[in-house]
């Protein structure tokens, strides 16, 4: 059929004249999924220190802030590796083998061998990872499935199962690492900062978004899907052996049965900071908050229902991120109305 | 344009070996491992060691099955373990009123935390991993909330018997597990349910198309998951005479999925194959019934799991059409 | 754009010289030769399967050819990805947006290539850049907005601004007006002229005659993966270019049409006086948001209802709307008088309604089952006692079938996905018919489908219609969809535009009906309301039974979509 003989029919399209009201709704509901996060955590603050003396305080802040934060890395790893659309089961237990190396490091070879040896391990670690990924075309969930159980073993065989237990040097410098609350804080700060440059501001980030958006369109482009793919995974393992390494510091030792269920905490965090779980859309301030709405409600779980233990902070964990979800797949359906 | 993808057998050989090895590998595999085991140890095939490896097979086997259906429907249900915590922490609340009527309390429970995951999976169109998941998490502590911190001792006599007892020298548990799989296998192969279930994993939207009641499937489908784990936990708390939703079932859903790849059902769904996951279950367990035998340490036997799981999923990837 | 130093070595911009590639021994391209100048726009046509997208994709660096050479300004090069290929200055834009619709304009405008300051990717050069490009394209939109917020037609538009933008030196597009607005045609014409002038090579891929007259300098047709034509656009006849696609005379694409249908009339057989009787498929007011605006269809026993119209203009919508497939805003749809209470596929397949479904793979087949399970699924629930599935009795239907429509497989055990793409085809109708229904909806039942299982197609939906079962056509196949049609609604916009029946349905009318009909309200109301419809209780005029006459006029356009 002739496109010249329809030319005068220039007609607006029908879909035209509906266009404002759904992008208006399109647009509310793409920001109550990118900040939502930040509005629950500040609503919860806001009421915690209304109703509570002892939340607001300094030392709870301190505890709330100081006591995790190395754990927070793992989210953040997490954010790249759920951008490009992929899951990273095994950052739990390579937290808990960064740990031990990072206090073997300590112990044998100093400080700068309790910073390196979880860094190279946790990024070959990583490596192997993402090549299984992006090369042989595994699937993401089941690779890192096998990374979790391997990663575990590795850190038990390292520990004789579990039997030895490598201290930190008292007097090491890098037990400052984990000091008090501002190093860790400031230290994570960075991190989270370094990488939310690295999502908005690089290639490598522009990257990671489009190749989770839409891979064959990546592909196309000429983007390095598969480079990407395996820095991804190299990013999330070194991130987490290095968290679990400055947790050493803090703790004085390696504790190996530290990390269990953590890559469930982190992919909570992800998923309710408004990182689409299919990938291409997300923020690393979103999984800040992310971070933070479940530190606090940890934390106000433990004032208020300390009786119940931490059972109930995996409810509620489960439940909200339950929620959450169902939340955000309403959304983006809304935002898909097309 | 014309089919030969079958006709042509010489340069596909390469292809036919690897479809070979996709539909057999695994029984070849556990043969191989059980005549491996049974001669570096003389006393592996006796009656009381055959026994201990089938009351530990039993449970996981149990739950692999339902995940192989899951699966089959291209998802994944990661709230096994969870179910099985659930059901630790109920079935002694109910003892009471007997054991049969305390295990159908718990099959409940797991029906329903079935069928939430299932509606957020069908009904929201939730990724099954994130649904689960969050039920993984949320389960285990509803079920350390039931039973409190610490474990509970069990004595009722028919938790224990489901447990320990046996009948022709085989453990109860095994004869169900074995009923469970012939079931699955018929449930698959010859039922509608199965049929539409295996479609509805091949391809979603076609099978929409075609009619299929798809929600409902796949609802159903995570229902089962949840009865059959369970089931399962039921069995472990009457196996190991108490509850402890604190520990039992951990790892669960790793042990399963990991029998089920290893079985050679294809994550992607559209297939599901209940013989292998019977095999991949017993040779999982085999593997580390020899490595424990043979003084080989825990964590070297996940390392070997580890690369284990990344063999039997590369080897069952369909790959080079395109 | 052009960098002026690099004088071409050769006359030839890009070639492409005897390149052989092959998919799973199937010949996808056999000794292709294809020729570049700088400066020109060379149209590339040819039917689906002739290998258009399979050369492009070898130029552009997705596909290694098997054998031959590809040279660009006179070197030879073998691009291992498309990346390279973009970095010697060959861009592409596909058929499918291929961009990332979550991301900004202004970022998927710059992607992989965006301007840096100390490293970092310069945000605010980046909207500036986008807005700058995009303004000479005529598309003025907030660049920071996600992409998939903007109109189809104006993502065409980001998606030719980033090919262009690089230095490029050759630009190839794949059907780029298959979504596009005229209007946007014109924008798009234009800049291919400012291509064009600035000594930019351009392989423009289209189905739409007009334009390559319009816009192309030479064109290259390609057939059954081989070249068979190479030549100046001008002074080729139209008819020519069209048997050369087809691979006939010209004679005999002139004298008897090129489909397999009868060129008598259906709806006779619907019984006696049946005209009168209801529709046996009855559908008002079907209203599907920006896609389908009240749309009304009868289709009686025995009755072919073709459905025509543009790319978008709400074909498939319509049928799906009936089916339930998709959500309706609006609209009833009754089967035999009784109205269908649930929509949904399932419901409607209960009634009696069956659809085939335009993506083959997607919607159609499921894959890794075997051309047993294929047929058999939607017949399931039917063929079981207590939910236990009969193997004799699937057997025995899947058998009949399987004879019936002369399905070329192995056995039933195959697996479907071995299957030529009209066997799998053929395995579909087999899945609607052994539901033994009493409508059939089929959207594009002979695409992606080789000439011989197309004819045995189209002569099988003669037979249906002739033992009375109601047929809905949509096809992008104008020939096939007069041919084929008893009555034929025209849809243009979502809106049905025109209504033609018997000797009616011609070329020359569907074009005119198209071209002619705004969709206005007003004139909707005139003559093409569901209501004048039931009121004329609409059946084949008396006057349609005279055989149609054997030189009746032919379609020399055709319209069809590369299977993806």
């Amino acid at each position: 059929m002739t496109p010249s003989a329809l030319r005068p029919a220039t007609l607006p399209r029908p879909a035209s004249d509906a266009a404002q009201p759904a992008a208006l709704r399109e647009r509310l509901a793409s920001h109550i999924q990118r900040r939502g996060a930040l509005a629950v955590l500040v609503l919860m603050a806001a009421l915690a220190s209304a109703t509570s003396s002892t939340f607001p305080t300094w030392s709870n802040i301190s505890s709330i802030l100081g006591n995790n934060a190395f754990v927070w890395l793992l989210a953040l790893g997490m954010t790249f590796v759920i951008l490009t659309g992929g899951i990273d089961l095994s950052v739990g237990s390579v937290y808990a083998l960064g740990g031990v190396l990072g206090a073997y490091g300590a112990h044998t070879g100093g400080t700068w061998l309790a910073v390196v040896l979880p860094l190279a391990v946790g990024a070959l670690w990583g490596t192997a990872q993402g090549l299984l990924v992006a090369r042989a075309r595994m699937a993401p969930f089941i690779v890192t499935l096998a990374g979790l159980l391997g990663a575990r073993g590795l850190l038990q065989a390292l520990t004789n199962e579990g039997a030895t237990t490598y201290l930190v040097p008292a007097d090491s410098a890098f037990r400052r690492l984990g000091d008090g609350t501002w190093v860790p804080v400031l230290l994570v700060a960075a991190l989270f900062g370094s990488g939310a440059l690295l999502l908005t501001r690089t290639r490598f980030g522009a990257t990671v978004t489009a190749l989770g958006g839409n891979e064959n369109a990546a592909t196309l482009m000429g983007l390095p899907v598969a480079r990407t793919k395996v820095l991804v995974y190299v990013l999330s393992a070194t991130l987490a052996a290095t968290a679990g390494a400055l947790g050493s510091a803090r703790l004085g030792s390696g504790v190996t049965t530290i990390g269990v269920g953590y890559e469930l905490t982190a992919i909570a965090s992800v998923v309710i900071g408004g990182t689409l779980l299919t990938g291409g859309s997300g923020s690393i301030g979103g999984t800040a908050s992310g971070v933070l709405v479940l530190a606090v409600i940890h934390n106000l779980i433990d004032h208020y229902f300390s009786q119940y233990g931490s059972a109930f902070t995996d409810t509620v964990n489960g439940a909200f991120l339950a929620v959450v979800v169902l939340v955000q797949t309403l959304l983006s359906r809304t935002r898909q109305t097309d | 344009m014309t089919p030969t993808a079958w006709a042509a057998p010489g340069p596909l050989d390469r292809a036919r070996l690897t479809r070979l090895l996709q539909s057999y590998g695994v029984y070849a595999a556990l043969l191989v491992l059980f005549v491996v085991a049974a001669t570096l140890d003389g006393s592996f095939l006796s009656a009381g060691n055959v026994r201990i490896q089938l009351f530990q097979v039993a449970p996981t086997l149990i739950v692999a099955l339902g995940m192989a259906l899951v699966i089959g429907t291209e998802g994944v249900d990661l709230s096994v373990g969870a179910v099985i915590a659930l059901a630790a922490s109920v079935v002694p609340l109910y003892l009471g009123y007997g054991a049969p009527l305390a295990v159908l309390i718990a099959l409940v429970c797991g029906a329903v935390c079935g069928a939430v995951g299932g509606t957020m999976v069908a009904l929201a169109r939730i990724q099954p991993i994130v649904a689960t998941l969050a039920l993984m998490i949320g389960l285990r502590g509803v079920a350390e909330l039931i039973n409190g911190n610490s474990a509970k001792p069990v004595t009722d006599t028919g938790l224990l018997g489901l447990g320990s007892d046996g009948f022709a020298g085989v453990p109860a548990m095994a004869w169900i597990a074995g009923a469970c799989a012939v079931l699955t296998a018929l449930l698959v192969r010859r039922t509608t349910f199965g049929r539409q279930l295996v479609a509805i994993g091949d391809n979603r939207r076609a099978s929409r198309l075609a009619g299929l009641p798809v929600r409902r499937v796949l609802v159903t489908v995570y229902v089962l998951s949840g009865v059959l784990a369970a089931l399962a936990g039921a069995m472990i708390v009457g196996h190991g005479a108490e509850a402890d939703p604190a520990n039992q079932g951990l790892n669960m859903e790793l042990n399963a999925i990991t029998a089920v790849v290893v079985g050679g059902t294809p994550l992607t769904g559209g297939r599901v194959r209940v013989l292998g996951t019977v095999a991949g279950a017993l040779f999982m367990q085999l593997i580390t019934a020899v490595l424990t035998q043979h003084n080989v340490h825990t964590s070297y036997t996940q390392l070997v799991e580890a690369v284990i799981i990344c063999f039997a999923v590369y080897a069952s990837q369909e790959r080079g059409t395109r | 754009m052009v960098q002026q130093g690099r004088a071409p070595r050769s006359d030839w911009i890009l070639e492409v010289a005897e390149v052989d590639k092959s998919f799973a021994g199937v010949h996808a391209l056999r000794g292709v030769d294809f020729r570049l100048r700088p400066g020109e726009v060379h149209a590339l046509i040819g039917e689906n399967g002739a290998g258009k997208s399979t050369l492009i994709k070898v130029m552009t660096g997705v596909y290694r050819p098997d054998a031959g050479r590809v040279r660009l300004a006179g070197e030879d090069r073998a691009f291992r990805n498309p990346l390279e290929a973009q970095t010697a200055g060959i861009s592409t834009i596909y058929q499918e947006v291929n961009l990332v619709p979550l991301m900004s304009v202004a970022r998927n405008l710059c992607l992989g290539r965006e301007p840096r300051r100390f490293g970092l990717v310069d945000v605010r050069a980046v909207n500036r850049i986008a807005r700058e490009t995009l303004k000479r394209y005529g598309v003025d939109v907030d660049v920071t907005r996600p992409l998939g917020s903007l109109g189809l037609g104006a993502q065409q538009m980001v998606a030719l601004a980033r090919a262009v933008r690089t230095d490029a030196r050759v630009v190839v597009m794949d059907e780029p007006t298959s979504s596009l607005e005229p209007r946007e045609v014109e924008t798009l014409f234009s800049v291919i002229r400012g291509l064009r002038s600035q000594g930019i090579a351009v392989v423009y891929v289209s189905h739409r005659l007009d334009e390559l007259y319009e816009i192309c300098d030479r064109v290259t047709v390609l057939r059954d993966g081989a070249v068979v034509h190479t030549g100046d656009m001008a002074g080729l006849e139209r008819l020519k270019l069209i048997s050369l696609m087809l691979g006939r005379e010209m004679s005999t694409v002139r004298a008897k049409g090129a489909t397999a249908f009868g060129t008598g009339q259906h709806g006779e057989h619907g019984g006696d006086g049946g005209h009168e009787a209801a529709p046996v498929l009855r559908a008002t007011g079907l209203t599907v948001r920006h896609k389908v605006h009240d749309v009304g269809l009868d289709i009686h026993h025995g009755e072919v209802v073709g459905l025509g119209g543009l790319l978008g203009a709400g074909r498939s919508e319509t049928a799906k709307a009936i089916t339930g497939a998709l959500a309706t805003d609006g609209g009833t749809v009754e089967v035999d008088g009784v109205p269908l209470a649930r929509r949904s596929p399932a419901a409607a397949i209960r009634a009696g309604v069956v659809m085939l479904a335009e993506d083959r793979k997607t919607e159609g087949i499921l894959p890794n089952l075997s051309v047993r399970e294929n047929i058999s699924l939607a017949l399931l629930p039917r063929l079981a006692r207590a939910g236990v599935v009969s193997g004799a009795r699937q057997d025995e239907i899947v058998r009949f079938f399987m004879e019936r429509l002369r399905i070329k497989a192995a056995g039933p055990d195959q697996k479907v996905s071995d299957l030529s793409g009209g066997n799998q085809q053929k395995v579909l109708l087999a899945r609607w018919l052994c539901l033994d229904p009493k409508v059939l909806l089929l959207d594009e039942p002979t695409r992606g489908i080789d000439v011989g299982a197309k004819a045995e197609v189209q002569a099988l939906i003669d037979e249906l219609a002739e033992q009375g079962l109601g047929v809905l056509l949509i096809s992008s196949d104008l020939e096939e969809l007069i041919e084929g049609s008893d009555r034929l609604v025209v849809l243009k916009d979502g809106r049905a535009v025109g209504h033609l029946r018997g000797e009616e349905i011609t070329e020359q009318t569907v074009l005119d009906t198209l071209a002619a009909a705004p969709p206005s309200e007003d004139l909707r109301g005139e003559d093409l309301d569901g209501e004048d419809l039931r009121g004329e209780a609409p059946a084949p005029h008396p006057d349609d039974h005279p055989a149609q006459a054997q030189g009746r006029p032919t379609a020399p356009a055709v319209t069809k979509e590369e299977p993806r």
